[in-house]
């Protein structure tokens, strides 16, 4: 076991290696290290690797939406440097443009739009579904063929996790008499994070579950899940919570109602916080053999690279996890039957 | 594009295919593993808890088996002890009879011995009646004739009474 993981986190070291490659070329120390928040966050292309002055990219559809011209599409190729794939504002295009720090703006100031771009994220969200998709409907078929027997294959692989999640998370969390109606929510946020996080390990992927906007959805599909099914117990302990003097209720309720909100608001950071940092860790080792550009620190780098590598497997698992056990225990207090007060 | 403000594309981009998955995979995935999942749990409770009865049904008939194997133990004891004693008091009554039928025999034996006894002693009585008779006969037929020759023919007579 300890012997495939380390196998598994060399292999991702070497390519992530091969893939941050960028730094070689770039001359002063700023772009040295530029190449890590690069990666962290979203872009308009998709980044693979530059060989001297050669840079590997998959150009992404460019969508914008505006009241007056509509949808409009267009490749991200057309907003920039063919040579050097830089952006800016020469290369605007249509009377858009897409600046230096990759963000899209309009040549009109007081032009609003709404993007709709395929960006890095938007990809790697796609490979994510399908490939989430395609697993689980696959191992769905081998119940549906094989009635009553036992699993194989895809099967094998997902249903030890669907009974932990349904008999570990689900079950102590939400009660007997409702965790079968939250079951699938739960498991369907527990694949799609925990593949999301491993994925976004490879090389060259997008840093999906680690954006903010993708764990503020998440989080947010967990607050309405949990407050469109709460009881009135529950609607009860916020704006009135039992047994507190009338006083202390001007004080108490609008911290009930604010927690409504941090719940989220701490599940969203979480789940950013640990695989953006995993991620900048990993890269900042990396980093370092390009900026001290010697051998001993090459070797150390490399081998701490691996190290990080092994841990955030575990942070890819833990954080699915965590973030699935804290939306059951949310949705658990929102449907919870007291028989007491 | 920023880290920690979400972006708008991507936002809408992540809900639309978050809800797709979420009713793709809770149609078409989750209820089939599910329900299968728990009829198959069901069914493998339903096999121990038959097994189970099974095992208690076979505890039970092997318990009957060695009671009733116990009782017919029990039961040929006793026969075997039954019979022992009826051999035994069949031997002790034969035995009984015998030493009685034996001892009838004895004393008719010798009740007839008696009556043989008396008989012969009445008949020697009768005898030496006839004897002393015929002695005192001879002797007084030659009580006259000598002394001498008396005395011998009185010893040779007393002889003859001896060898008698």
């Amino acid at each position: 076991m300890f012997r495939k993981f380390l196998c598994l986190s060399i292999l991702l070291s070497a390519f992530m290696l091969v893939f941050s490659h960028t730094a070689t070329a770039a001359g002063d120390e700023e772009d040295k290290t530029g190449f890590i928040m690069h990666h962290v966050k979203d872009s308009h292309e998709w980044h693979f690797a530059t060989f001297g002055n050669t840079h590997i990219t998959l150009p992404l559809p460019v969508i914008i939406y505006s009241s007056d011209r509509g949808l409009e599409f267009y490749m991200s190729t057309q907003f920039q440097n063919p040579e050097t794939h830089a952006f800016g504002k020469a290369y605007a295009h249509n009377g858009y443009y897409i600046d230096e720090h990759d963000h899209l703006k309009a040549l009109d100031e007081d032009r609003s739009f709404i993007e709709l771009s395929i960006t890095k994220n938007v990809a790697m969200l796609f490979i994510v579904l399908a490939i989430v998709i395609w697993i689980i409907l696959s191992a769905a078929s081998h119940y549906k063929k094989n009635p009553g027997q036992a699993p194989k294959g895809a099967a094998s692989f997902i249903e030890p996790i669907v009974v932990f999640v349904r008999d570990e998370i689900a079950l102590p969390n939400i009660g007997l008499h409702k965790y079968k109606k939250f079951t699938p929510y739960l498991l369907t946020i527990f694949f799609f994070i925990w593949f999301g996080n491993l994925l976004g390990l490879f090389p060259g992927a997008a840093n999906l579950t680690g954006n903010i906007a993708v764990t503020a959805t998440l989080a947010i599909f967990t607050f309405f899940v949990t407050n469109l099914n709460g009881n009135k117990d529950y609607w009860k302990h916020v704006v009135a919570t039992p047994g507190v003097p009338v006083p202390l209720l001007l004080i108490i309720v609008p911290v009930e109602i604010i927690g409504l909100f941090t719940k989220p608001f701490a599940l969203m950071v979480r789940l950013f916080v640990a695989i953006t940092a995993g991620h900048i860790v990993i890269l900042s080792f990396i980093g370092l053999i390009f900026v001290f550009e010697s051998l001993a620190v090459g070797l150390a780098s490399t081998v701490m690279v691996v190290f990080i590598n092994m841990i955030e497997l575990l942070v890819a698992t833990i954080q699915a996890y965590v973030f699935t056990l804290f939306s059951a225990m949310y949705i658990g207090q929102a449907v919870a039957e007291h028989d007491h007060h | 594009m920023d880290l920690i403000i979400p972006g708008s594309g991507l936002i809408i981009w992540q809900i639309i295919g978050f809800s797709i998955l979420l009713y793709i995979l809770a149609k078409f995935a989750w209820k089939p593993i599910l329900s299968a999942l728990e009829e198959r749990e069901k069914s493998i409770e339903d096999a121990l808890k038959s097994a189970e009865i099974a095992r208690n049904e076979m505890a039970n008939l092997k318990a009957e088996n060695e009671k009733i194997l116990q009782e017919a133990k029990i039961e040929r004891d006793q026969m075997l002890l039954k019979a022992t004693d009826t051999a035994k008091q069949i031997i002790e009554e034969a035995k009984e009879k015998a030493q009685q039928e034996g001892a009838k025999m004895i004393e008719n034996a010798k009740a007839a011995i008696e009556t043989e006894k008396l008989a012969a002693l009445e008949e020697v009585k009768v005898q030496v009646g006839v004897l002393s008779l015929n002695i005192a006969e001879k002797l007084l037929k030659k009580n006259f004739a000598e002394d001498a020759a008396q005395k011998a023919l009185v010893e040779e007579l007393v002889k003859d009474l001896k060898l008698n």
